[in-house]
């Protein structure tokens, strides 16, 4: 079982272009920035949009292939569809809405009731089988969302930012729970965030989508490991930049040089992680050869620790304790000493 | 709150006793001791009778024909939709007159469809109450066709997605999500179309006649009462008068929560 789908479509200025394939039984999330056409994607997987070339096959069945001119209809393809927000329907209650796709499917009314309802029993809802929609709290219409999409049995199941109507203190269970229920789901998962706590956490393998285009495919290690965009830099907290291998040390292509232990020749990508970046008042003294001194642009706190974007000659952001913070009087728009290991940069081919 | 300002109170108010002296002058003018007389009298029981019936069917027909026409509006993109959105609202503009001789031309007994009617199938409109509910139907449809296409309009289409995506063919997302969701508006557009067909008075004088017992309805009867009886059509005015009211009022309790 699993999913082979080439997707070419055009949804208003967005040119997708990409390539997914996922096996049974695997988590694969989507992220990207916004606009980068992660929603498209589903809906075009769903065959809520039309491909304009590429093909999608689902074990083995060919679901779209405009070449062949074949297209199954939505309502033909065995897909389940969590939509962001869930849109339940609202004139329905709960029960009828998971036994929805049941009665669509010639079930009788009765066989359709019996399986929602242990579907709510499932998920801990029942109680609320008999209530609209709209008394229910985000991490409820949730799980009735999941609920109804699961009940048809399909062999795909789609989620579009199953977790981002949640308010933050609900988010981390809710979560826990999706992924126990994604894991007695035995067919292909695809799930689109923009969140990264929530794609580390959920996926075997992250697909990032900018622009239309999957930029990079890879582990949750691998990823946080060595982005590959300043978009997944970001995402995982990573300080990274692009120039040219130069053996000992890497000439990054937005200006200056980093000395590094080791850097393959040819076009490489140099990742930071911030902590390991230090701050000084004064040019250091020491073993660190890599010093330059810039302007604090700009303070966060997160957590208990305080990340210092610095505009310089080569951009960076550090981690520090707050602590360090008073220490150094650090404030914004002053200038500031930094200082890296050259042991601390991981070098990779880009 | 801050006092308002003298002069727009004085105009809402000569605006307000705009609305408020005409009826009170109706209701002083009514002889009210012949009331129950009047009210039993055969012409009034048949206008009523011809009024609430037509007015109803119209309505009916109205929301059986508007609602396709709406949903096509709302959500089949296609070359000239604008052209045909101007077609549906133009009956809102027109003098209902206009509208009554455009009707004679194409479903009168002499009109482009009307005799194929009349020779095929021996339907005549012409001083019949099916003719009245054409008429009606007429400047009734737009209201119920604008107000459900603004409401398809404002849907989520995304609850058409999830039922298409759970297995449901066009046909039954349309019956079991849109109509249910668009239920509603529905029911608004059809009493407003109800309302605007039990006040017709121009397109059905002229399309289906001026005949007592058959195509005469409440409004004709007050215009054809006042050209010989003042007081009959003050009392059938006060009959219309009451019915608008108690619309109104069960109009208001329903919308009232959402306003």
């Amino acid at each position: 079982m699993s999913l082979e789908a080439r997707v070419r479509a055009r949804a208003g200025s967005l040119a997708l272009d990409a390539d997914v394939r996922a096996a049974a039984g695997e988590t694969v999330v989507l992220v990207g920035p916004n606009g980068a056409g992660k929603t498209t994607l589903l809906r075009v997987l769903a065959g809520l949009l039309p491909l304009s070339a590429g093909r999608v096959t689902l074990d083995g069945e060919v679901l779209e292939d405009p070449a062949a001119r074949r297209r199954l209809p939505p309502e033909r393809r065995s897909i389940g569809f969590v939509f962001q927000d869930y849109v339940l329907f609202p004139h329905l209650s709960v029960l009828d809405n998971v036994a929805f796709g049941l009665r669509a499917r010639g079930c009788s009314k009765d066989q359709a009731r019996a399986e929602a309802q242990e579907w709510l029993e499932r998920m801990g809802i029942a109680s609320y089988a008999s209530e609209r929609p709209r008394v229910l709290s985000g991490g409820q219409a949730q799980k009735v969302a999941l609920a109804r999409a699961l009940a048809t049995r399909p062999r795909l199941l789609l989620l579009d930012e199953p977790l981002a109507a949640l308010d933050a203190g609900a988010r981390a269970e809710v979560r826990r729970e999706l992924k126990a229920s994604l894991g007695r789901f035995d067919g292909v998962r695809l799930v689109v965030t923009h969140d990264p706590v929530e794609a580390m956490a959920l996926a075997d393998r992250v697909l990032v989508l900018e622009d239309g285009k999957v930029a990079q495919e890879g582990t949750p290690s691998e990823l946080s490991a060595h982005p590959r965009s300043s978009y997944i830099a970001e995402l995982v907290g990573l300080n990274l930049w692009r120039g040219r291998g130069l053996g000992d040390r890497v000439r990054l292509d937005s200006g200056g040089e980093m000395l590094v232990s080791h850097a393959p020749v040819g076009e490489v990508y140099a990742a930071l992680h911030p902590r390991a970046v230090s701050l000084y008042r004064r040019p250091a003294e020491g073993s660190p050869r890599n010093v330059w001194s810039g302007r604090i642009a700009g303070l966060e706190g997160e957590g208990g620790r305080v990340r210092v974007r610095v505009e310089g000659s080569i951009p960076v952001v550090a981690e520090v304790t707050p602590a360090a913070v008073a220490e150094l009087s650090l404030i914004e728009g002053e200038e500031i000493w930094v200082s890296i290991k050259a042991t601390e940069v991981s070098v990779y081919p880009a | 709150m801050r006092r308002p300002p003298r002069a727009l109170v004085l105009l809402a108010a000569l605006a307000a006793s705009f609305f408020a002296v005409p009826l009170a002058a109706l209701a002083w003018r009514a002889p009210w001791a012949s009331l129950p007389e009047v009210l039993t009298t055969e012409v009034v029981g048949s206008a009523l009778r011809i009024s609430l019936v037509s007015s109803l069917a119209a309505s009916a027909l109205s929301a059986f024909l508007g609602l396709p026409l709406a949903w096509v509006l709302a959500r089949v993109p296609f070359p000239g939709r604008s052209v045909l959105r101007a077609l549906v609202t133009l009956p809102l503009v027109l003098p209902p007159v206009v509208g009554g001789v455009a009707l004679l031309l194409a479903l009168g007994r002499l009109g482009l469809v009307g005799r194929a009617l009349e020779s095929f199938f021996g339907v005549t409109l012409f001083g019949t109450l099916p003719g009245v509910i054409v008429a009606e139907t007429f400047v009734a449809m737009p209201f119920l066709v604008l107000t459900v296409e603004g409401a398809l309009k404002g849907l989520d289409p995304r609850y058409e997605d999830a039922a298409a995506t759970l297995g449901a063919s066009r046909g039954l997302v349309f019956w079991k999500i849109t109509l249910p969701l668009a239920a509603p508006s529905v029911a608004a557009g059809a009493v407003l179309a109800w309302a605007r067909a039990l006040g017709e008075f121009g397109a059905t004088i002229t399309f289906a006649g001026n005949l007592p017992g058959e195509t005469q309805t409440m409004p004709i009867a007050v215009y054809t009462a006042l050209l010989r009886d003042v007081d009959a059509a003050i009392v059938l005015s006060l009959v219309l008068v009451a019915v608008s009211l108690l619309v109104l009022v069960t109009l208001r309790e329903r919308w009232a929560p959402q306003a």
